[in-house]
């Protein structure tokens, strides 16, 4: 995916910025709002990340000047005042969601795709594996053609997976990204969503292989 | 040493009293003297009168004077009421008629002007009108003097019944003037009740500047006072910008904070080091999560002063933060399943305040409920009320009273693991009771708790 970041914090921009492309999306930073005018000119984007307090004017402005040269991109605000009244505003003048600084990339995440499930946007990205396809935004496996449903956490465990096939996934790794920081995790959390994720698997030759002592991978077995 | 200030009142009905003391005193006074005045001036003059009569009807004789009194005279004396008349005349000094111990005056009686003084004599108090005149008796002018004396008992008793009635007539003034000075004072003073009253009338946090009709003279006060409760606005106002500010500048450090330690996890391999980092953003998240609570809490006092209340529809407004909430249960494999309404909710409340305590009542459910639970979410109306009930499959209340939990930073005995700060249920008890509504929270059959959050339903 494809974001446009507006953040007057370089600081912050930078570290977003690396977080972001850690999971391969690009992203491009504008660190004020005529910036961002001139980002919006020369390319297209999947989301905005846009701030409230910026150097050149607010950004709630910026965003009812989007909305009204009719604009389509997805807007999430990310807000640091957190005032209540902020809030209620970015989503009148046409914000899709908002998000509190500092947040949790896990809860950014997962406001991206619920704003892009809603708006039906971004063309469908799907990622294969031996005979699966693994649709993200559908949240969605196939296996051999036959279409399962994921939970969110299940879908979670795909992505990861299945963008490093063949890698070994320590479980203290899968924790950090599946589970909240301030969420209390039991021992067996991780084995228990990696055996719903073997379940939706069940008659595809892609398997989820335990490497005792280390972790995980997603292998293939070759017949 | 404390003196109690005098009361207004006091200080208003006491000159008023004391001022009309002194007027009965002076009616009395005034009604006394004048009447006494006037009647001796004229019993004074009938006396007189009669006895310049007497002197010119004397007559010289052969030897000496004849003394004719007419019966005019003693008519004239008589009409003066039941007095007794003594009176003496006096050729050269000698008596010859009358009285001859009927004291002289002063100073002797010169022209026929009468010289008019009192004496006692005989037991009573004798008004005397003294006369002289030359008569010519063998050829020689000699000095006669005539005395006329009258007791003054009757007038005496008439000044003596005047003087009571004056009397009575200035103890009915004062008497009068008591009740009036009461009234005037409690008119003057019904205003300042009438302000008091309506400044103690107003809610404690109920910060609009006093609008009610007072006298001019009393405008001064509520001026300062206005200004006074400007000034306290104004703290309020600067406190709650102080404190956004204050999260702002907190926040985005605390995000880059984040940020670079999650980067950090994401690239290490060494357990000590990710569990360092691990506590650390979970600190992070507590501080970043404290300081959002405290702006809320800050948000809903200053906004529950404001009582800027509009129509809001709480069922709408709920279906709006579900959608909100939507993703972070879904990241915990959790439902949000809401039974809307089958209408409107309106209530009059302030959009912010509902929203506060919304989200913080959801935020609570998701946080303290198990992974693949489901949070249910009703709208209804009941009893004039319109309800929503937020219900989980959490750890329940353990046991905590239900009032404590709403007390500041005071927090259930069984949340032990989870982050919190324990605001999120004040806000929302603060937020309902802003806008004249109740919240309760109830063990849930089954486990867990139920939310339920009361506002007054709007026509």
């Amino acid at each position: 995916m494809r974001f446009l970041l507006v953040e007057d914090n370089r600081d912050l921009a930078a570290s977003v910025k690396a977080r972001l492309s850690m999971d391969g999306h690009g992203v491009d930073v504008a660190h004020s709002l005529a910036e961002a005018g001139d980002c919006l000119q020369a390319a297209s984007y999947d989301l905005i990340l846009l701030d409230i307090m910026l150097p050149d004017g607010d950004g709630r402005d910026f965003l009812a000047r989007h909305r009204k040269a009719e604009g389509a991109t997805p807007v999430i605000v990310m807000t640091a005042r957190s005032a209540v009244s902020d809030r209620v505003d970015a989503l009148d003048t046409g914000a899709d969601d908002y998000i509190t600084k500092p947040f949790d990339f896990a809860e950014l995440e997962a406001r991206c795709r619920a704003v892009l499930r809603r708006r039906g946007g971004v063309a469908q990205a799907t990622r294969a594996f031996a005979d699966l396809v693994f649709d993200q935004m559908a949240a969605t496996l196939a296996v051999a053609g036959d279409l399962r449903d994921l939970r969110t956490r299940e879908m979670r465990l795909m992505e990861l997976f299945i963008a490093a096939p063949g890698r070994i996934l320590s479980k203290e790794h899968l924790v950090d990204r599946l589970f909240s920081f301030s969420e209390p995790v039991s021992d067996n959390a991780i084995e228990v969503y990696v055996g719903r994720l073997r379940k939706k698997m069940l008659g595809s030759r892609a398997r989820i292989e335990t490497v005792r002592g280390l972790g995980y991978r997603l292998t293939e077995t070759l017949e | 040493m404390r003196v109690t200030p005098v009361s207004l009142r006091q200080r208003l009905v006491m000159p008023l009293l004391a001022l009309s003391a002194v007027l009965s005193v002076l009616i009395y006074l005034s009604v006394r003297i004048g009447a006494d005045r006037a009647s001796e001036a004229t019993l004074d003059a009938v006396l007189g009168a009669a006895a310049l009569a007497m002197a010119e009807e004397m007559r010289a004789g052969e030897g000496g004077a004849v003394v004719d009194l007419s019966p005019v005279t003693f008519s004239m004396l008589a009409a003066m009421g039941e007095e007794r008349i003594f009176y003496r005349v006096a050729l050269n000094g000698q008596t010859l008629t009358g009285y001859d111990d009927l004291p002289a005056p002063a100073t002797p009686p010169t022209a026929l002007s009468p010289v008019y003084y009192t004496v006692p004599f005989r037991g009573s108090e004798l008004r005397v009108a003294a006369v002289s005149r030359s008569l010519m008796v063998d050829n020689r002018a000699s000095p006669l003097t005539v005395l006329l004396g009258q007791t003054r008992e009757g007038q005496k008793a008439i000044s003596t019944r005047l003087a009571n009635r004056a009397a009575g007539l200035g103890l009915l003034v004062f008497l009068a003037a008591v009740p009036l000075s009461l009234l005037a004072a409690g008119s003057l003073l019904r205003p300042i009740a009438t302000l008091a009253e309506a400044v103690g009338r107003r809610g404690p946090r109920d910060l609009r500047p006093i609008r009610h009709p007072a006298p001019a003279e009393l405008a001064p006060f509520v001026t300062a006072l206005n200004g006074f409760i400007g000034r306290l606005r104004g703290t309020l106002s600067q406190t709650e910008t102080f404190i956004a500010e204050a999260a702002h500048h907190i926040r985005t450090p605390l995000s880059v904070m984040r940020n670079e330690a999650e980067l950090a996890l994401r690239q290490t391999a060494e357990e000590a080091t990710r569990a360092r980092l691990r506590s650390l953003i979970r600190a992070v998240d507590d501080s970043a999560r404290s300081a959002g609570q405290l702006l809320d809490h800050a948000t809903v006092l200053f906004r529950a002063d404001q009582k800027a209340l509009a129509v809001v529809d709480l069922a709408a407004m709920l279906a709006a933060m579900v959608a909100r909430f939507t993703p972070m249960a879904e990241m915990k494999d959790m439902a949000l399943r809401l039974t809307p309404a089958d209408r409107a909710l309106p209530v009059a409340g302030d959009a912010v305040l509902v929203e506060a305590a919304l989200r913080n009542i959801i935020d609570n459910a998701i946080k303290y409920s198990p992974q693949d639970s489901d949070i249910d979410l009703h709208a209804r109306m009941a009893n004039g009320f319109a309800v929503i009930e937020v219900c989980d499959r959490g750890r329940g209340l353990g046991g905590s009273a239900v009032q404590g939990l709403r007390v500041r930073f005071q927090r259930g005995s069984n949340v032990g693991d989870v982050a919190g700060s324990g605001l999120g249920l004040t806000i929302v008890d603060e937020a309902a009771t802003a806008m004249g509504g109740h919240f309760a929270l109830t063990e849930r059959e089954g486990g867990g708790t139920c939310a339920t959050l009361s506002l007054p339903l709007q026509g």
